[in-house]
C-alpha cells in the first residue's frame, strides 16, 4: 500500500471517529447529528422495506434519460456550431443569455410543462448536462487542427462526412469526452434537486426523511449518491482511457 | 519525355485580395524528373503546390494530367512540411490514410503500407504511435504516406525546413534514393538554395507580384552528386545572385 492510499484512508477513519466520538458525547442532539455507527442498520431497514432500490432505480432512470438525451443534443450542437460559421453566428447571443440559467431555475417550467412527472426531472438534469457538453464539444471542435483536415483533403477524404470520419470526430474526442464526464457528476447533482419537488427518486425520499427528522435515512441516501457519481465516473474513466489511449 | 502534368497560364488569387498570389505560370513536369521551386516567403509557392493537388481551385488557367486514373491509386500525392501525422492513429493507419477510399484489398493494403514503410526505413514502426517518433521519423511516415498511394507525382512542401542539419541532409539522400528506386515525379518547394541544386533537375525560381516563374535553372550534374560539385555550386550560386537582386528590386517580398 502507497504512502497516499494510507494517508487517505487514515483521515476518512479518523473523520468517522471524531464524527461519531462527537455524535455519542451528547453534546449535539442525535437527530441534529446521527452516529455512524447507525447508518448500516438504517441501510438495511431502507433495503428490506423495498425503499433503497425503488429509489435508486428511480433516480438511475431519471439520470440516465437525462443524461443521455442531454449529452447527445449538447455534443451536437456544440459540434454543428462550431463547424458552421454562420450557425455560430446566429446562435451567439442567443446561448449567452441561456447558458448562465441554472438548471434548477427551470424547475417551475419543467412542472408546468410535464407534470410532476418522470419527464420533468429527466428535463432538468438534461438542461444541465446539456449545457456542459454544448459547451465543450464547441471548444473542442473549435481547436480542431485545420492543417489535418487539409491533409485528409489532399488524400481524398474531401466530404464533410469524411473530415467528420477521418479527423473532426477523433481529434476533438479528448475534449468531447472531458465534457461527458463533467456532465455526469452535473447529472448527479440536478438529480436530487428535481426530485425534491415530489418525482420519485432519492432526492424525495430524503425529503421525505427529513421532514419526519429521520436523519440517518438523509445520510443514507446522501452517501449512496456519493457512491452512485463515483461508480459512475469510475466506468466512464475506464472506457474513456480504452478509447484514448494514443494519448501519452 | 512526356509531361505528366502541365500548366498552362495558371494564376491563384485570395478571395478579397487585390492581386493574385501568381499569374501566368507554365510549367510542365516530366515523367521521373525532380523539379524545384524556390523564391522568396510570399510567392506562393506552397499555393502552387495547392492548386497542383486539386485543393485550390486556380483562378485562372487550365492544369493538365498525362497521368493514370485507376481506383487504385492517386495520381498526384503531398508531403507537407509539419509531418501532419494524425496522433490517434498508429504509424501504419497513419500511412493507410490515403488508401482509404481506394480500392484496394486488405491484403494488399497491409502490403502497401509494409511496402512504404520499408522504403523510408521504418519497417518496424508501423505499431508505433506519432508521439513515440523523432521528427526525422515523423517525417519518413509522411513520406511513406504519400508513396503508399503509389502516385505519379509527389508534391513536396518543404518537407525537411523543419528538421535539424545533419536529419535533413541523411533525409535528402534518402528521398534521392526513394526516388531513384520509385521513379515518381517530385514537385519540392524550398526556400533552401543548396537543397535545391542538390536535389533537382531542374529548379524554378519564382518572384514578383504577382509572383512568376523569373527564372529556371538547369542542374546538369551527374548523380550520385557531391554537394560541393562544381556544376552544383555554379547554379546554386548563380540561383542565389537572382535573388538578391529579385529582393533589392523589391519584387520578392
Amino acid at each position: 500500500m502507497s504512502r497516499r492510499t494510507f494517508l487517505g484512508a487514515g483521515g476518512l477513519f479518523a473523520f468517522l471517529l471524531i464524527w461519531e466520538l462527537v455524535a455519542r458525547s451528547g453534546v449535539v442532539e442525535a437527530t441534529l447529528l446521527p452516529a455512524p455507527s447507525k447508518l448500516p442498520a438504517t441501510l438495511i431497514s431502507e433495503v428490506t422495506l423495498g425503499f433503497w432500490h425503488k429509489m435508486v432505480l428511480a433516480s438511475l432512470n431519471h439520470y440516465l434519460i437525462g443524461l443521455i438525451s442531454g449529452s447527445l443534443l449538447g455534443v451536437l450542437v456544440g459540434s454543428a456550431v462550431a463547424m458552421f460559421p454562420t450557425l455560430d453566428a446566429v446562435q451567439s447571443w442567443l446561448a449567452r443569455l441561456l447558458r448562465p440559467i441554472p438548471p434548477l431555475a427551470w424547475i417551475p417550467f419543467a412542472i408546468i410543462w410535464f407534470g410532476i412527472s418522470e419527464t420533468a426531472a429527466a428535463f432538468i438534469i438534461a438542461i444541465g448536462v446539456f449545457w456542459i457538453n454544448y459547451f465543450t464539444a464547441y471548444t473542442a471542435v473549435r481547436a480542431v487542427d485545420p492543417d489535418l483536415i487539409e491533409l485528409a483533403a489532399s488524400f481524398g477524404h474531401r466530404s464533410l462526412g469524411a473530415s467528420l470520419r477521418k479527423v473532426i470526430m477523433p481529434a476533438a474526442a479528448p475534449g468531447i469526452l472531458s465534457g461527458l464526464r463533467a456532465g455526469l457528476g452535473q447529472g448527479w447533482m440536478t438529480v436530487v434537486a428535481a426530485e425534491l419537488f415530489g418525482i420519485t427518486g432519492i432526492g424525495q425520499r430524503m425529503n421525505e426523511a427529513a421532514g419526519l427528522l429521520a436523519t440517518e435515512v438523509v445520510i443514507v441516501y446522501m452517501l449512496t449518491i456519493a457512491l452512485l457519481y463515483g461508480l459512475s465516473d469510475m466506468l466512464f474513466v475506464a472506457a474513456q482511457n480504452r478509447v484514448l489511449r494514443w494519448q501519452r | 519525355m512526356a509531361a505528366i502534368v502541365e500548366l498552362n497560364g495558371i494564376a491563384a488569387q485570395f478571395p478579397g485580395a487585390e492581386k493574385p498570389v501568381f499569374a501566368d505560370i507554365d510549367l510542365s513536369i516530366a515523367r521521373g524528373e525532380f523539379v524545384i521551386v524556390v523564391g522568396a516567403s510570399g510567392a506562393g509557392k506552397s499555393t502552387l503546390l495547392r492548386v497542383i493537388a486539386g485543393l485550390l481551385a486556380p483562378s485562372s488557367g487550365t492544369i493538365a494530367h498525362e497521368i493514370e486514373n485507376r481506383p487504385d491509386r492517386r495520381e498526384i500525392a503531398m508531403v507537407f512540411q509539419e509531418a501532419r501525422l494524425m496522433p490517434w492513429r498508429k504509424v501504419s493507419d497513419n500511412v493507410a490514410l490515403g488508401l482509404e477510399g481506394l480500392t484496394v484489398s486488405a491484403d494488399e493494403r497491409k502490403q502497401r503500407i509494409a511496402d512504404a514503410l520499408k522504403l523510408v526505413g521504418l519497417a518496424d514502426y508501423g505499431n508505433r504511435w506519432a508521439h513515440e517518433l523523432s521528427g526525422g521519423q515523423r517525417q519518413r511516415v509522411g513520406i511513406a504516406r504519400g508513396l503508399a498511394v503509389d502516385p505519379d507525382l509527389l508534391l513536396m512542401d518543404e518537407p525537411f525546413g523543419a528538421l535539424d542539419a545533419i536529419t535533413r541532409q541523411s533525409l535528402q539522400d534518402e528521398l534521392l534514393r526513394i526516388w531513384k528506386e520509385t521513379g515518381k515525379s517530385i514537385l519540392f518547394v524550398t526556400h533552401d538554395i543548396d537543397e535545391a541544386v542538390y536535389l533537382g533537375d531542374r529548379v524554378l525560381l519564382l518572384g514578383g507580384a504577382p509572383a512568376k516563374v523569373v527564372r529556371s535553372y538547369d542542374v546538369d550534374a551527374p548523380r550520385p552528386r557531391s554537394r560541393e560539385g562544381e556544376e552544383v555550386g555554379r547554379v546554386g550560386a548563380q540561383v542565389k545572385a537572382d535573388l538578391s537582386t529579385l529582393f533589392d528590386e523589391g519584387g520578392g517580398i
